[in-house]
């Protein structure tokens, strides 16, 4: 009789045990991410996704896992792995992952997926779409505030869609400010080694400071450094793109274009857990946080309180609707 | 024969020694083992992506192993190979038919590798600089078109419209959605059918002949020069294959910078061949075993990256070039 009780009681304790153990582990929030073959050091879209993740696991708990794809055909395979193992939810970075995302989608159609930068149409996908044309328009409306020649310029990393989105809107908004503008545009390269060149992004920026810029906006991933440099050695002005990075060159870095892929991914994991997932193209702009310009302790003695005040007028305006950005991705369709 | 075992000793010792680099950045090497086999073959889907990845590196190893024997040695496979796509992506407009498609984009392959054969021939430049130089020459020429002429105009990125479904060759359904089809059959019996040409016709001949002994090829009536430009257009062709796996059996549609180097990849396949054809399949086997299956490290490990495969074919490479080099200090 004795041994039965000691035996119950065993038995209720491992039970209990198992059961606290089982639910630690169900309400862990389990994460995969693809990064593309820029891996988590790019300094660019990569590495802020990868940021996002790292808060989640720290803030949320959540148990995740990374993975960099060392070729474009290999994007199905990982994110097909992720989808055996049960994750939670899978987060994809880049447009390049589109195809692989879809197919992968169709094929497990309970898996959640984030695609990040591109649309997958798809009811179990969240394709967060940036609105980089909203962000850019600000980044020229600074650009033309801060101009004493009237001159500013642009170097993209390459000629690509992308790119044009960027510069497109930094010229409409540079021109809202003041019509007679003259924007000076280059890209550095025709492969992707172009967003990491700095040397020839430095040549091209030095080109343009020579024909009078004085502001110099670069959509150029690693090869923003240059710019950069080239910038602080001439004595003039630069904007930098993706995430915060005024504190790069204090004086020398007006501001930047952030587009928050780590605050995306958060938040997606975020409603992952709370139950509120929510599938489709969701587009993030200047409204929701998506895109914004960076305002710190590192810009603030060069940035000029009238612009801001500007800036901010322009921001509430488009917000509002009041205030179209003229959309690369819309207009080259028209032609 | 004793060549292949001393080859397969040397892949042993490359994978021991490669273990031992897990072992020094502290991770299991029977996890990274069992991570690595079992993401070859675990389901018909892993099979096929392993044969995916194995695919592009016959063609471009035969690439690289049939100008050997000509005495040539071209590192142009990744520009060849590029050509071959971008043709395979855009001839789809002009023609109806998707064989005529197939053997356009070869014939174009064909063409840009034979140009480096024909600058050697007729005006003594160096294959090896020319076909380097040539590769940036395609990167350049078939971006500059995937971003401008021939540009989708849907996407973001630098790739050409999709050709129509006609044009597709589909994957076997054996292989649940890995796009391994026609093509990786074809390339499993292409080295063996060229070894055949070798030994048998009279190209393979004086193709042998002048790789051997130009000086004697040349006494015995042989044209060095035009069997030059044939190996280099037989190369290119080659080559063109992976092009048109690219754009018929997989992504549909020609995409800057698809090939993950899968033309200097194909150098290491040839060497780790030595030049033979008959050993280009097992040696384009385990390079696309290596690539599948490094795709597991970072899934199942916490430090290995993917970056370790490019550290174990380093290092098979290596044990197998010193294998082979025992045995003739040994002599």
């Amino acid at each position: 009789m004795k041994n039965k009780i000691v035996q119950s009681v065993w038995v209720f304790g491992v039970f209990t045990i198992a059961l606290l153990n089982g639910g630690i582990a169900y309400s862990a929030v389990k994460v995969g991410l693809v990064l593309d073959r820029g891996g988590k050091d790019d300094q660019s879209f990569n590495s802020s996704a990868y940021r996002g993740l790292k808060k989640a696991e720290a803030e949320l708990k959540a148990e995740v896992k990374t993975v960099e794809a060392p070729d474009d055909n290999s994007f199905e395979a990982l994110q097909r792995a992720f989808a055996e193992k049960k994750m939670d939810l899978i987060i994809a970075v880049g447009f390049s992952q589109k195809d692989a995302v879809i197919k992968t989608a169709k094929r497990f159609p309970e898996q959640k997926f984030v695609l990040i930068d591109a649309d997958a149409g798809l009811s179990n996908v969240q394709s967060a779409m940036f609105e980089e044309h909203e962000g850019s328009f600000l980044a020229g409306v600074a650009a033309a505030k801060h101009s004493k020649t009237k001159v500013i310029g642009f170097i993209g990393g390459m000629d690509i869609p992308l790119v044009k989105r960027f510069l497109l809107g930094y010229e409409s908004g540079a021109k809202a400010v003041d019509p007679s503008i003259k924007v000076l545009s280059n890209t550095i390269g025709i492969t992707g080694e172009a967003w990491a060149n700095p040397a020839k992004a430095k040549e091209l920026t030095l080109a343009q400071i020579q024909q009078k810029a004085d502001v110099i906006y670069h959509v150029s991933g690693n090869s923003g450094s240059g710019v950069f440099d080239a910038c602080a050695q001439k004595k003039v002005l630069a904007i930098g793109v993706d995430s915060n990075q005024n504190r790069l060159r204090p004086g020398t870095i007006l501001t930047s274009m952030m587009k928050n892929i780590d605050r995306v991914v958060f938040d997606a994991i975020k409603s992952v857990q709370d139950k509120k997932f929510q599938g489709g193209l969701v587009r993030y702009g200047l409204k929701s946080g998506g895109v914004e310009l960076a305002f710190d302790e590192h810009n603030k003695p060069i940035f000029d309180t009238s612009a801001k005040k500007l800036i901010e007028e322009y921001q509430a305006k488009i917000i509002a609707g009041k205030l179209s950005v003229p959309d690369y991705y819309v207009t080259s369709k028209r032609k | 024969m004793k060549d292949i075992l001393k080859s397969f000793l040397g892949v042993f010792i490359g994978l021991g020694v490669g273990l031992l680099v897990v072992v020094a950045v502290g991770e299991n090497p029977l996890v990274v083992l069992k991570a690595m086999t079992g993401a070859l073959v675990s389901s018909p889907y892993d099979i096929g992506m392993t044969l995916f990845y194995t695919t592009p590196l016959i063609f471009t190893g035969l690439a690289v192993a049939i100008p050997l024997r000509a005495g040539l040695f071209n590192i142009g496979a990744e520009g060849q190979l590029m050509v071959g796509a971008m043709a395979a992506a855009v001839l789809p407009q002009v023609v109806s038919s998707p064989f005529l498609a197939v053997f356009g984009a070869i014939l174009i392959s064909g063409i840009w590798g034979g140009l480096i054969g024909w600058l050697k021939a007729r005006r003594g430049a160096h294959e090896v600089i020319v076909s380097i130089l040539m590769n940036f020459i395609a990167v350049g020429i078939t971006s500059t078109l995937a971003n401008g002429m021939f540009k989708d105009p849907d996407s973001q990125l630098g790739e050409t419209a999709p050709v129509a479904e006609v044009f597709h060759s589909v994957p076997f359904s054996f292989f649940a959605g890995a796009p391994t089809g026609v093509y990786t059959v074809f390339a499993l019996f292409l080295p063996y059918l060229l070894y055949g040409v070798m030994k048998r016709s009279v190209w393979g001949y004086q193709l042998r002949a002048v790789g051997l002994n130009e000086t004697a090829a040349t006494l015995y009536g042989i044209e060095r020069g035009r069997v030059w430009i044939l190996a280099m257009m037989a190369a290119g062709a080659v080559a063109g294959f992976v092009g048109c796996m690219e754009v018929f059996g997989n992504a549909h549609k020609f995409r800057m910078g698809f090939s993950p180097e899968w033309g200097f990849s194909g150098i290491a396949v040839a060497l780790l061949a030595r030049g033979k054809f008959s050993a280009i399949v097992p040696s384009a086997l385990l390079f696309g075993m290596i690539s599948k299956g490094s795709l597991a490290l970072e899934l199942e490990t916490e430090k290995m990256t993917r970056e370790y495969a490019m550290v174990l074919q380093g290092i098979i490479i290596l044990s197998v070039t010193l294998t082979h080099a025992y045995k003739k200090r040994a002599k």
